[in-house]
């Protein structure tokens, strides 16, 4: 197998997913106006009530906006994660899943570079977003916008890859809007995006516990780290075990020999 | 009953070879000790009825699943030894529609030649060819959504053929089309098949499909039941036609009891 075979269907995936994003302008706006809501709206009412002390990465006061910030940028990549996974059952109920997992490169890779495809389109949103929160008045260090890069395109991966190993687990999908909430809210809320985790332990410990073992929370703090121009090694080591774990669970599960979506070709035949 | 009429002529060694293979849905044997070969040039036409297992076969064929008893060589390639690359030399048109809707004609076969490994330019001048002899040259730029039927099949067959395979599998490619577009499909592939040295399997339910000539496996509850050129098994049948031998072979009774 040539090596430009890899790179022109790597290529030709990330263009597919990018024709298709363009074909859903829906999905953007939509992917935008929900953390817009909460910056705008939730951060606004909340920047009086809540004060936020220095703790690392923050050097001086921060105001709740700038907080929530990295925390809304993974919900954007959360959200965008799953959206993939539901575009993978799409493709799986319309047949054309069909199409990839007959191409003659070993399956591991046209999952991987399906999930990269997805992540590049959530770069798009992240970039989009930061930008309209920059004019309603948060700030980031310069270069944090591009040192968050690395760390945007990490947890993008882990996202997809957790939304991928979901979808190899629904069947329909009409399945799957209930799937999804169960896994995007509590994630979110039960992690370090909307409060600091010293805050969380106050309130309660039991919350705060769960908030320890979410890897959504070290998603949020590798982000907000990066933004500041540092990383957080904890956050980092979870996050790419995370991504890992998921991604071998994936890859197992698509797999002709072993994997889930052979056993529910199964059970429908045999139904 | 097993019948075995004459081989029509090998021309070559065989593009597909099935051996020995078996497949389970838990304790549901769905494909019993299965072996054929199809060759270059060749159209064979895998008949059977509805859950003869004949799209499992093809998901075997596919590596959708893997076999885990018997062999499946694509041109000399099992996907034991080779993997993935094992499928190179393969086509498929799928029983299921596989095209994006949302995006151009032009563009789900640049997404497949891309799969593929062909360059753009290389990609567009295989694609120009493919939907003129497919009569599909002037609909390149629309959107999959916007063709019907026959054309979108015609589309999946174009894509099928776009890298040049030597094997190409059709899952009952003509589900849903009205006769002039399945007789137009018929025809072509079996041109194509002879034209360009393709071996082609084609499963199917519809008798009319089928020609003389062409190489029959009758498929029945995971057995194949019979073998041959269409020709040979209906003359060893004693059907009049095809129709009549495939009832009889699945059915197990004369012609005329299941006329009765």
């Amino acid at each position: 197998m040539k090596p430009m075979h890899y790179v022109r269907a790597f290529y030709g995936i990330i263009w597919r997913e990018f024709l298709r994003f363009l074909q859903q302008r829906e999905r953007f706006f939509a992917a935008l106006v929900r953390p817009l809501i909460w910056l705008i709206i939730f951060a606004a009412g909340f920047r009086a009530a809540l004060g936020i002390s220095i703790i690392p990465p923050y050097q001086t006061y921060i105001t709740y906006d700038v907080y929530i910030t990295p925390g809304l940028v993974a919900m954007i990549q959360l959200f965008n994660g799953m959206q993939t996974s539901l575009s993978m059952v799409y493709d799986r109920e319309m047949g054309s899943m069909r199409v990839l997992l007959t191409t003659p490169l070993p399956r591991w890779f046209l999952l991987v570079s399906r999930l990269f495809a997805g992540v590049t389109v959530s770069l798009f949103q992240v970039y989009t977003f930061l930008l309209v929160a920059y004019f309603f008045g948060v700030e980031l260090p310069p270069w944090g916008y591009l040192a968050v890069l690395p760390a945007l395109i990490v947890t993008g991966m882990m996202f997809g890859a957790l939304g991928m190993l979901v979808s190899s687990t629904i069947k329909q999908l009409e399945n799957f809007a209930g799937i999804m909430n169960f896994v995007i809210f509590p994630m979110f809320f039960a992690s370090s995006a909307l409060y600091p985790l010293w805050k969380m332990r106050e309130g309660s410990l039991w919350l705060y516990n769960i908030c320890l073992y979410n890897p959504f929370t070290y998603a949020v703090e590798l982000i907000r780290f990066a933004f500041y121009l540092q990383i957080n090694w904890l956050a980092l080591g979870v996050v790419m075990g995370c991504l890992l774990v998921f991604l071998g669970l994936s890859v197992w599960a698509y797999d002709p020999s072993f994997g889930i979506q052979q056993r529910k070709a199964g059970a429908a035949a045999a139904a | 009953m097993q019948k075995e009429a004459s081989k029509g002529g090998s021309p070559s060694t065989p593009v597909l070879v099935v051996k020995n293979v078996s497949y389970y849905y838990g304790s549901k044997r769905v494909l019993d000790d299965v072996s054929f070969e199809v060759f270059p040039g060749r159209v064979t036409a895998l008949l059977g009825p509805n859950g003869a297992g004949k799209t499992t076969l093809f998901s075997l064929i596919t590596r959708l699943f893997d076999a885990p008893t018997g062999r499946i060589e694509i041109v000399g390639r099992s996907a034991a030894e080779w993997g993935a690359r094992a499928l190179e030399p393969l086509g498929v048109v799928f029983q299921q529609p596989t095209l994006d809707l949302d995006l151009t004609v032009k563009q789900n076969l640049r997404y497949f030649a891309a799969l593929r490994g062909l360059t753009r330019k290389d990609a567009d001048e295989r694609m120009a060819r493919a939907l003129d002899a497919l009569d599909m040259k002037e609909r390149i730029g629309e959107r999959v959504r916007d063709l019907n039927g026959g054309h979108r099949r015609r589309v999946e067959i174009a894509r099928g053929i776009l890298h040049s395979p030597k094997l190409l599998l059709l899952d009952e490619p003509t589900i849903g089309l009205d006769v002039p577009t399945r007789t137009a499909i018929v025809r072509h592939i079996h041109e194509l098949a002879r034209a360009d040295n393709i071996g082609v399997l084609w499963a199917t339910h519809l008798f009319d499909e089928v020609e003389p000539e062409d190489d029959l496996l009758v498929l029945d509850k995971g057995r194949i039941v019979a073998r041959g050129t269409a020709e040979d098994v209906v003359a060893e049948t004693g059907a009049k036609d095809l129709g009549g031998a495939f009832r009889l072979l699945i059915g197990g009774e004369t012609e005329e009891d299941i006329a009765a």
